[in-house]
């Protein structure tokens, strides 16, 4: 694991984006991913909305950690967070009117996702700037992928479309739950399933090798 | 996962800081972040107001068929003003106009309580016909799959289509009210068909749609000739 004077490698990167995945490992920021993945459009501006507010608060937090006071650090961070919010806030209703109203509350709501005041605490008030942005980005991105892979399983079972261009054909008779709220709890506890079948299966092949080559002594 | 937690000994408590740097350090972050907002709200300010008339542009074409442009005007106590001119405040007509400059019909805003928010949709009249034309939803929060195919729906759509809205002998309202029924069951002037699973969400569209349509059309109704180009 990552002390403070490890040097920056691949693994400050791949690590929010596999080992440390901040929705499908940490369960953070739980009311974005099951609110707005009903598509993958809106599931991935929202993962680009908040990787943006993240590296871009992450970094002035880091430039500015020498110079905040611990009382005060909290404040801080919620206010620098909250500007980065602000401004995406508006940039996407300079973009796309439509997109902004599928995406309702849940870009403000983006201050209080604890993903990101985490990442101020654990990492971007210890570490130098360089660091913190490939962490940040690397976070930031593990977070759009797990947006991306609820609100591509839930477009796709419950309007049959894929990014609005259907896929499933006529016949297919959509699933409306999943786009719903109790769909977004149904895929996410797919997910969840898989990932932690898969880390059962890998734990217990490495455990088999170990005692394979113990024996083999 | 806790590494990056200090470890090992408690860290000893530390000297709390001065007030006074607390409330420099929030002060200047604050003023760092008020500047940000500041410049990005002036920066996107233009383009906002682009997308938000570009969206209404495209929904008042939407709902006046054979319209290629349009302008808005405010319905006063003195008559149908254009909107840059208007002084006092009053319900919007968008005026929409086909290729040769003919008037072909009027885009009017209506909005009712839907299932989770406010629906606010405008839809279309044509005074030749008396009818409307089409509805373009412009605001709605209904649930995705179910409400929202008041937007989606063709059938809930087309069904408004040369809708009958004709004015009674004394010209106060509406000669046949607009109102939804059960699915399938339309067959008088003014009855739309609701849609099955999304019940609450059309018929506040209908109510609204009346509404907004017996209020309106009369207080109108003197005034179309006037909507005719002139320039």
């Amino acid at each position: 694991m990552a002390g403070e004077r490890e040097p920056i490698s691949m693994d400050t990167f791949l690590r929010g984006i596999w080992r440390e995945n901040p929705v499908f490992v940490m369960l953070l920021g739980m009311c974005p991913v099951l609110a707005v993945t009903n598509t993958t459009a809106n599931a991935l501006a929202m993962g680009l909305a908040t990787t943006f507010v993240l590296v871009c608060s992450m970094a002035l937090i880091s430039v500015l950690r020498d110079l905040i006071p611990k009382e005060v650090r909290i404040a801080s961070f919620i206010v620098i967070i909250a500007t980065f919010v602000t401004i995406v806030d508006y940039a996407i209703q300079a973009i796309s009117l439509e997109l902004y109203s599928a995406l309702g509350a849940f870009i403000q709501l983006i201050v209080v996702n604890c993903m990101i005041l985490g990442r101020a605490e654990a990492f971007a008030s210890r570490q130098p700037l360089l660091k913190t942005l490939v962490n940040s980005l690397g976070v930031g991105l593990g977070f759009t992928l797990a947006l991306l892979c609820l609100g591509s399983v839930r477009e796709l079972l419950g309007a049959g479309e894929l990014l609005g261009v259907p896929v499933l054909g006529e016949a297919f008779q959509p699933w409306v739950v999943m786009l719903l709220p109790p769909g977004g709890f149904f895929v996410l506890a797919g997910w969840l399933l898989l990932f932690a079948w898969i880390k059962e299966r890998r734990d217990h092949r490495a455990k088999t090798a170990k005692e394979a080559t113990a024996d083999g002594r | 996962m806790s590494a990056e937690q200090p470890t090992g000994q408690p860290p000893q408590p530390p000297a709390p800081t001065p007030s006074a740097r607390l409330i420099a350090t929030l002060g200047g972050i604050a003023l760092v972040a008020g500047v940000l907002v500041v410049s990005v709200v002036e920066w996107t300010r233009p383009m906002i107001e682009a997308n938000r008339a570009q969206a209404l542009q495209e929904a008042v074409l939407a709902v006046v068929p054979d319209a290629v442009e349009s302008r808005a005007f405010v319905l006063t106590d003195t008559g149908l003003v254009p909107a840059e001119q208007a002084q006092a405040d009053g319900p919007l007509v968008h005026a929409g106009y086909d290729a040769q400059g003919r008037f072909t019909g009027a885009a009017l805003e209506a909005s009712g309580r839907g299932y989770a928010d406010v629906i606010r949709f405008l839809y279309g009249y044509d005074p030749e016909c008396q009818c409307i034309l089409g509805i373009s939803v412009l605001q709605s929060q209904e649930t995705p799959g179910l409400g929202d195919r008041i937007e989606t729906d063709p059938d809930f759509q087309a069904s408004f289509e040369g809708l009958d809205a004709s004015l009674n002998e004394q010209g106060t309202g509406l000669a046949h009210p607009i109102r939804a029924v059960e699915p399938g069951e339309s067959d008088a002037p003014g009855e739309i068909d609701a849609i099955t699973g999304a019940t609450v969400s059309s018929e506040a569209v209908v109510d609204a749609l009346h509404d907004s349509a017996d209020d309106l059309l009369p207080r109108l109704a003197p005034h179309w000739s006037s909507l005719e180009r002139s320039e």
